[in-house]
């Protein structure tokens, strides 16, 4: 006996096999990104007060990666709807751009992940507090008994200010803003050269770095993990894939339906992950 | 296991046969025993790998017992062995309390994740719930295949990490954190990419179940045709589904907590060793048991609902009746699948969370105990009235139903914000949790290995050895759990490795509150005794199993126990694609001694003649 409503939808469910399947899969990862956006919500609620960053992101740069990754969900559809009509070479055009857009993503996001992971934030001996990109890590290195050592000097293009004023309270604006309104004057972006002797503490802007970005980071993460994922599997279904149009139209075309569905879902999770993460 | 060969005799058929030819071409060696897509391989193959994983849960257990009832003595007959496997962790062969720690995280580790889950529900759900739905194979075979190996390879991390420098995980198979986040080896790490692995099988596999019930079921077999212990999978698969997921988000923070030093559950200003954590600060340790619990309360349904399934199904058959209230056997395990889900924090009593939110749990606690209640009460009525068989699978379900029903009850206590104050953490609770996974789940499991076995190897298992290994084990699982609830009620801490020696009372501090008396600790020795021959009481278990494989006595029949559901009416064992001929269900599961009828019992694929 032949496993029965691979391809063809079972009367009483309306479904075929893999639909279901990709609905209770998707199931299974609201709970997944649910469990994320509740630790996110308990961890922000329980921050000591004016401890959650705000601004500490690029807006535009989130929006725009908003907007291509829903023009890729309209592409999925149009995609699949040209196959329903017959049209493989409408199809082909279509994927693609839901492809280029999935790339695109990704690298957006790793620019915005490079950016971090460059900020630096330096607290010197004296007490002062310079946070900024970094430029170059001069002399130093080298390994010594299997551990990296230090540079002699890190270069940063920053600004400075005095410990206190970063654990004062915080408003919703981005970091700089706030503290020139606090120190009472402006902060000059210029670069500095510190002696690595005499820095206290030199930690990026990585998920060690608090929790607000430790979520950040698992959060997007896992979502980058799912983009990159899925782009796979439709690049796969567009092109080695794609001979069993000519052998099944029909499971080709339901493949890519289910393809798809994971698609939506995984650009509505970023269009909840950004209002959290950048806006709110 | 030779008998389980998927192929059939008729090799000479080559391709080119219809897809409907049930005498499929003979796939060889590695795709019909090791790579199988066949649901039933995977049966067993899962059934197989999770009986030696309880076996080998067993044996930590035994270690540990050792060393609760003779602290600081070498370990006879292993003692060698762990030290020459594990080095200064078990010098001279003595347990140390980090051994100790690490043995007991695993063992509960072992025994939930990868013994009485995977028996209960990959096991016998992948080979029975097509089979008894009339359905040629599960939805999706070959992700099935990527469930089995998805869970070995968990499986064999989880073993590997015994010999790591600094050995296996030592938090607890409840992984607190900070302190498992904070035990500077890297077992925790271990642990939670091989439960990462465990439960992404576990996705696949109830996902696989659900779309199977719901898409494959044969023509007729409506929702209320189906046997409950098909049910019972569908309800286990739903609760999988939901609810491991939050493990796995919280797994991968705790991974990140581990790895990247994130601070999602380590709170500002923790100190270890004296010293402040250099960290940033600002987690929860609570979040992290908010989300452990709320997979692990409704993982107890998982580990529960099967063997009920199973149980039905053994109880109808045996006693020749139906099951009494079908119906609300069906609608109570929906009802505990609903609310398995909200009790979670009945585990976190004492974790200042707030006596509102207590309440609340408290309340959902106490109603989750109706429908197993019902369920339990339909099984006991069940027997009212039939011509019981008391064959071996018919003993271990009788026996059952007062375990559970102990340990059901035993459970009202902990569920009650205020007696858990006082219970919390004792040996109580060790004795109510075993007396419902021990006694309780995993007699129904053996019930099921007995019952289903002809059928998986057309031959029976020895009754004699099977008697003799009942009624052993029935003794010594008493004789074992159950002073654990007097020691508990005295106030024994469940987590110390001298078995409370170091709270014996003396004779100057003698009435004091907290302390132990000689009576209670003593008891250790009877405990660790009735272990170690329950132990001894598997060796006729394992025996029969092999020996029976081979020379148990050969069933003359399909159907050698009489039985009304589908996965009788096939032959034996079942060929891929498990039906001869296309299967019609006529009848709901249990027509057992109707009224008028021929024989005491009438298939659901018999027709019904007006």
């Amino acid at each position: 006996m032949e496993i029965p409503f691979t391809t063809l939808p079972r009367r009483d469910t309306g479904l075929y096999n893999a639909k279901l399947g990709i609905w209770l899969f998707l199931a299974s990862e609201v709970m997944l990104f649910g469990a994320l956006f509740s630790s996110y919500i308990l961890l922000r609620v329980g921050a000591m007060p004016g401890a959650w960053p705000h601004g500490i992101l690029n807006v535009p740069v989130g929006t725009v990666n908003t907007l291509v990754l829903i023009c890729s969900s309209v592409t999925v559809v149009l995609g699949w709807a040209a196959l329903k009509a017959n049209d493989f070479a409408k199809y082909r055009k279509i994927q693609l751009v839901t492809i280029a857009c999935a790339g695109m993503f990704v690298c957006i996001k790793s620019y915005e992940y490079y950016d971090k992971f460059t900020h630096y934030e330096v607290v010197m001996k004296d007490g002062r507090v310079i946070d900024g990109h970094l430029v170059a890590k001069e002399g130093g290195g080298g390994v010594v008994d299997g551990r990296r050592q230090p540079p002699e000097f890190i270069v940063l293009h920053g600004v400075e200010f005095a410990a206190e004023l970063k654990a004062a309270g915080m408003a919703k604006v981005p970091l700089i803003e706030r503290l020139e309104k606090q120190s009472g004057h402006h902060l000059e972006h210029k670069e500095f050269r510190i002696p690595w002797a005499e820095t206290k503490r030199v930690q990026n802007y990585g998920p060690w770095h608090n929790t607000y970005l430790a979520i950040y980071f698992t959060l997007t993460g896992l979502h980058a993990l799912h983009v990159i994922g899925g782009a796979l599997v439709i690049g796969w279904i567009w092109g080695p894939g794609a001979a069993m149009w000519k052998t099944d139209p029909e499971r080709y075309t339901n493949r890519v339906e289910v393809s798809g569905l994971f698609w939506h879902f995984v650009d509505l999770v970023w269009i909840f992950l950004f209002p959290i993460l950048y806006l709110l | 296991m030779s008998l389980h060969a998927p192929e059939h005799k008729h090799s000479e058929h080559a391709h080119g046969h219809g897809e409907g030819d049930p005498h499929h071409h003979d796939p060889g060696f590695w795709r019909g025993y090791v790579f199988s897509t066949d649901h039933k391989v995977i049966g067993i193959q899962y059934g197989v790998s999770s009986l030696l994983f309880l076996l080998f849960g067993f044996g930590l257990m035994l270690a540990m017992r050792w060393q609760i009832a003779y602290p600081g003595k070498p370990i006879p007959i292993i003692g060698g062995f762990l030290e020459a496997a594990l080095g200064p962790v078990a010098a001279g062969g003595v347990m140390t309390p980090d051994l100790y720690n690490a043995f007991g995280a695993m063992h509960g580790t072992i025994m939930v994740f990868l013994g009485v889950v995977p028996l209960g529900f990959a096991a016998f759900g992948n080979y029975l719930v097509p089979l008894q739905i009339g359905a040629p194979d599960m939805a999706f075979p070959r992700i099935n295949m990527a469930s089995f190996w998805s869970f070995l390879l968990g499986g064999v991390i989880m073993l590997v990490s015994f010999f790591i420098p600094g050995g296996a995980a030592q938090g607890g198979w409840t992984s607190y954190s900070p302190l498992a986040t904070m035990i500077p080896t890297n077992g925790q790490t271990w642990w939670i990419i091989a439960m990462v692995l465990i439960i992404t099988s576990s996705l696949l596999g109830s996902v696989n179940f659900i779309a199977t019930v719901i898409q494959l079921r044969a023509p007729g077999m409506t929702w209320m045709r189906m046997p409950f212990f098909t049910w019972a999978q569908f309800v286990t698969a739903f609760i999988l589904l939901l609810a491991f997921p939050p493990l796995e988000a919280a797994a991968v923070m705790q991974l990140a907590d581990k790895v990247l030093h994130t601070s999602f559950y380590l709170p500002t200003g923790l100190m270890a060793g004296g010293n402040l954590v250099d960290i940033s600060g600002g987690g929860s340790p609570l979040l992290w048991q908010h989300l452990f619990w709320f997979l692990a309360h409704p993982e107890v349904y998982v580990l529960i609902l099967p063997a009920m399934g199973i149980v039905s199904e053994i109880i109808a058959n045996n006693s020749r009746k139906p099951v009494f209230g079908y119906r609300s056997l069906v609608y109570s395990a929906l009802a505990v699948g609903f609310i398995s889900f909200i009790v979670w924090a009945h585990h976190m009593y004492l974790t200042g969370m707030g006596t509102k939110i207590s309440t609340f749990f408290q309340t959902t606690t106490m109603i989750i105990s109706i429908p197993s209640v019902i369920i339990l009460t339909c099984l006991f009525l069940s027997l009212w009235g039939g011509s019981i068989r008391f064959n071996t699978a018919m003993l271990f379900s009788l026996a059952f139903l007062p375990m559970f029903g102990i340990g059901g009850l035993t459970g009202l206590p902990l569920g009650f914000n205020f007696s858990d104050i006082h219970l919390h953490d004792s040996y109580y609770v060790i004795a109510h949790f075993h007396y419902v996974v021990a006694p309780g789940s995993i007699f129904a499991l053996f019930a099921g290995v007995y019952h289903w076995y002809p059928k998986m190897t057309g031959r029976r298992m020895n009754e004699l050895l099977g008697k003799l290994h009942f009624g052993t084990s029935f003794v010594f699982m008493n004789l074992l759990f159950f002073p654990m609830f007097v020691q508990g009620i005295a106030g024994m801490s469940r987590r110390m490795s001298d078995g409370g020696a170091s709270y014996m009372v003396t004779e100057a501090t003698a009435d004091v509150i907290g302390r132990l008396s000689k009576a209670i600790i003593d008891a250790n020795i009877g405990i660790s005794t009735a272990a170690f021959l329950l132990g001894l009481a598997q060796v006729p278990f394992i025996i029969n199993f092999f020996y029976s494989i081979f020379a148990g006595e050969k069933v003359n029949s399909d159907n050698p126990w009489e039985a009304t559901t589908l996965e009788w009416q096939t032959p034996t064992p079942p060929p891929h694609g498990n039906f001869a001929t296309a299967i019609k269900v006529y009848r709901g599961p249990y027509d057992y001694s109707l009224p008028g009828a021929a024989r005491d019992f009438v298939p659901q694929n018999e027709p019904v003649r007006s």
